[in-house]
């Protein structure tokens, strides 16, 4: 079942076309990242479906309904570049936010009162703002993106600003939010958080879609039948089933070999063939990371 | 709650719970009521001590002439100046006045010795004192009677009178000038204050990206509004504690001077006042019966219920305007070439504001009453002149009217603006804006 579908946007500003033919489908208690470049249209996929701009065409559905205002209590959304009253009350500006997403001002109160007490901060309530840390203020802005606890939490960049404790909280709170029912739309930069945490992502790059799936698939497409060997004594000779991309030195006669398999062998040739030769201390396949998957694609330019 | 309440309900609390507002609030009325009160606390008790003058009358033409008063005691003594002037070391007297024998048509050589200076108010008494007793003494020579005099003086006091369709009407320069006045630069002052604070209030919002939370559950034309109309409040807040304040302060500073309000309105009981008095000060009391008399003449629910709507209609206009400008720049320092044309209206409105006095019902005045940037202000200072009621009308339509525009025009920029960054801005990124489909 999928919490958000999203078929064929298009969305041009005067100048330049910002989406085209974007579709992707986010499927319920996941983790999607929402990956690309710089100006790829991310932060315009997101304004779409939080509803603070409209598409030229296509459609949006939320758990099957088209896209209307009265999902906004569904949806919670972190910006990227983060923003709070500098002069407000903590518990006041919190209560403010989670009425403007349509919560009674007695549940919110109860909400703030429990998130204060997870994050240990029961005494922030009536603290500035202003006289927070820029860590602390964070902490308080995820709190606006998740009291009024939304299906759908969107979060653009969550972890840049937090030292790695606060980020570790955060991680933890994303994943636990997961736990009890909720979808998380994950737009970075980071690849390595997104190694870590999403199930499913997709790639935007200059306006279009470039890739997507279930994180595993598309590792699994990377694979490109390349392995790392370490092993004693130096590897002179190989046969051409085999390409060797690189060798280098840990210690005297100690080497670590990348080996590309060739002409359908398989894992088993190379090891039949490298026994003849050197002593093998580990053999594992080397599979991409999606930063390499990543700068490939977008090195490619998009072209399949 | 409806969430453009809660907008308002926000917006309209932290201002007013700031310390500035607080204290705006309160100390213009005091800083006012202090204008207002000083020079009276002065008059009245500048002069508290008790002041002894003695008196050497070498003419013998002031003997028990001179009356004392309430602080001020003459004290003729019968010593030559010298011995006078030894004894002023002893007691402890305030001065000498010395007058020697004197040419009544050319009274020369009188002379005040102490060891500190007078006061001017004391040597104008002591030099009326002494006219008076010449003058006096100059009619009785040439056989004119005092009465006779008394009849002669004359206080003359135009009456102006309005021709008006629904008959004539009372009317002053005078007093309308100064409420006009007053009125329009009250007006100015919170176009200009609140509609600024509406542009830094967009602005940071739009910098500090509270804004994409804020439209990711309201539309951006409700926060504009629900803003322009919180901060409205504020105003108005100000606006109506100022003259509760006033008054409070007024009334009290009145009733601690023994100023007593039901004394004009009962003219025999004035009339049993002023013949007491003496000449001197009738004249002021009448100028000060007829301001009253005027005040009650000026039509002050009209000029009230008009301030208030020229002050939402004109606020809006500038606050939706002040905000498509907020919304719209980066920095404050960006502002600056479009506060200006914004701004320029006012300016103008206030600068002309004494030709406009001179000639209320001139057709600049009347052209500038009409356009809505400038009507409020000129409006103002027109209204107490008594302008007919359809030209009010029509500047009160074209107010509401262009209110509206302006707010669709700012919306529409707004909505765009506020979630660009970087781009530079001029009056054509501003069109393509407006024109920006959602």
């Amino acid at each position: 079942m999928e919490i958000l579908t999203a078929n064929n946007i298009n969305k041009s500003y005067a100048e330049h076309v910002a989406l085209k033919n974007v579709s992707i489908s986010i499927p319920k208690q996941s983790i999607f990242g929402l990956l690309g470049p710089n100006g790829a249209g991310k932060t315009t996929l997101i304004r779409i479906i939080t509803q603070i701009i409209d598409h030229d065409s296509g459609e949006i559905l939320i758990n099957g309904e088209k896209l209307s205002p009265k999902h906004i209590g569904n949806i919670g959304y972190l910006p990227e570049e983060r923003g709070l009253y500098k002069k407000m009350r903590v518990g006041e500006q919190l209560l403010y936010f989670a009425q403007l997403k349509g919560l009674t001002r007695k549940a919110a109160k109860d909400k703030i009162k429990h998130w204060f007490k997870k994050f240990d901060i029961t005494d922030w309530w009536g603290k500035k703002v202003e006289d927070l840390s820029k860590g602390m203020q964070q902490k308080i802005q995820f709190i606006v993106t998740v009291l009024h606890e939304p299906e759908l939490v969107i979060l653009d960049e969550p972890f840049s600003g937090f030292d790695p404790i606060n980020a570790n909280i955060i991680k933890d709170e994303i994943l636990e939010l997961k736990e009890n029912g909720s979808t998380i739309i994950f737009s970075t930069h980071r690849m390595e958080s997104v190694e870590e945490l999403c199930d499913d992502i997709a790639l935007l790059h200059k306006s279009q879609k470039i890739l997507d799936g279930p994180k595993k698939q598309i590792k699994e497409d990377f694979r490109s039948n390349t392995f790392i060997v370490q092993h004693l004594q130096d590897l002179t000779q190989l046969s051409s089933d085999f390409e060797l991309l690189s060798k280098e030195v840990i210690e005297e006669d100690h080497f670590v070999s990348t080996i590309k398999l060739q002409n359908g062998k398989t894992p088993n040739d190379l090891i039949k063939n490298l026994i003849k030769e050197v002593e093998i201390y580990s053999f594992t396949e080397k599979i991409p990371s999606i930063n390499d998957i990543f700068i490939t694609k977008v090195k490619a330019g998009g072209h399949e | 709650m409806n969430k453009i309440l809660l907008i308002i309900r926000r917006e309209y609390l932290t201002r007013v719970r700031k310390k500035s507002f607080i204290i705006m609030t309160l100390l213009a009325p005091v800083f006012m009521g202090t204008i207002w009160v000083v020079p009276i606390w002065l008059a009245v008790q500048g002069d508290t001590e008790q002041k002894v003058i003695e008196v050497v009358d070498e003419s013998g033409l002031f003997k028990d002439k001179f009356r004392n008063k309430k602080n001020l005691t003459f004290n003729f003594i019968n010593n030559n100046i010298n011995e006078a002037k030894e004894g002023l070391k002893n007691n402890d007297h305030f001065g000498i006045l010395y007058v020697p024998k004197l040419d009544l048509d050319d009274p020369k050589g009188i002379t005040f010795f102490s060891w500190s200076n007078p006061s001017v108010s004391l040597e104008s008494t002591l030099e009326n004192a002494i006219k008076d007793q010449i003058e006096d003494i100059k009619l009785r020579e040439s056989g004119i009677d005092k009465a006779m005099l008394e009849r002669l003086k004359t206080f003359v006091d135009i009456q102006t009178i309005n021709l008006g369709e629904d008959g004539e009407k009372e009317s002053n320069s005078g007093v309308a000038t100064v409420v006009g006045i007053f009125s329009a630069i009250i007006l100015y002052f919170f176009l200009f204050f609140y509609g600024a604070q509406v542009m830094r209030s967009v602005m940071e919002e739009k910098t500090s990206r509270i804004v994409e939370v804020i439209v990711s559950s309201v539309k951006p034309f409700q926060l504009m509004m629900g803003k322009i109309i919180g901060v409205a409040g504020v105003g108005l807040t100000q606006f109506l504690l100022w003259i509760i304040l006033t008054l409070v302060v007024g009334v009290s500073v009145l009733s601690f001077f023994n100023y007593d309000m039901s004394m004009m309105q009962n003219p025999e009981q004035v009339q049993e006042i002023m013949a007491q008095l003496p000449d001197s000060e009738k004249g002021k009391i009448q100028a000060i019966d007829k301001a009253m008399h005027n005040i009650k003449t000026i039509p002050i629910a009209k000029i009230f219920f008009s301030f208030i709507f020229y002050f939402l209609g004109g606020y809006f206009i500038y606050a939706a305007l002040f905000a498509m400008i907020g919304s719209a720049i980066d920095h404050e320092s960006d502002s600056q070439q479009f506060m200006f044309p914004l701004i320029l209206p006012l300016i103008i409105s206030i600068s002309i504001s004494g030709a406009i006095i001179q000639e209320p019902n001139s057709s600049l005045a009347f052209w500038l009453s009409m356009i809505p940037l400038t009507s409020p202000v000129v409006m103002m200072i027109r209204l107490p002149f008594d302008i007919p009621a359809w030209e009010l009308f029509l500047s009160m339509f074209l107010l509401v009217t262009f209110f509206l525009l302006a707010t669709w025009v700012a919306g529409r920029v707004y909505r765009v603006g506020i979630l660009m960054h970087g781009s530079k801005v001029n009056y054509r990124t501003l069109a393509r804006w407006f024109f920006m489909r959602n």
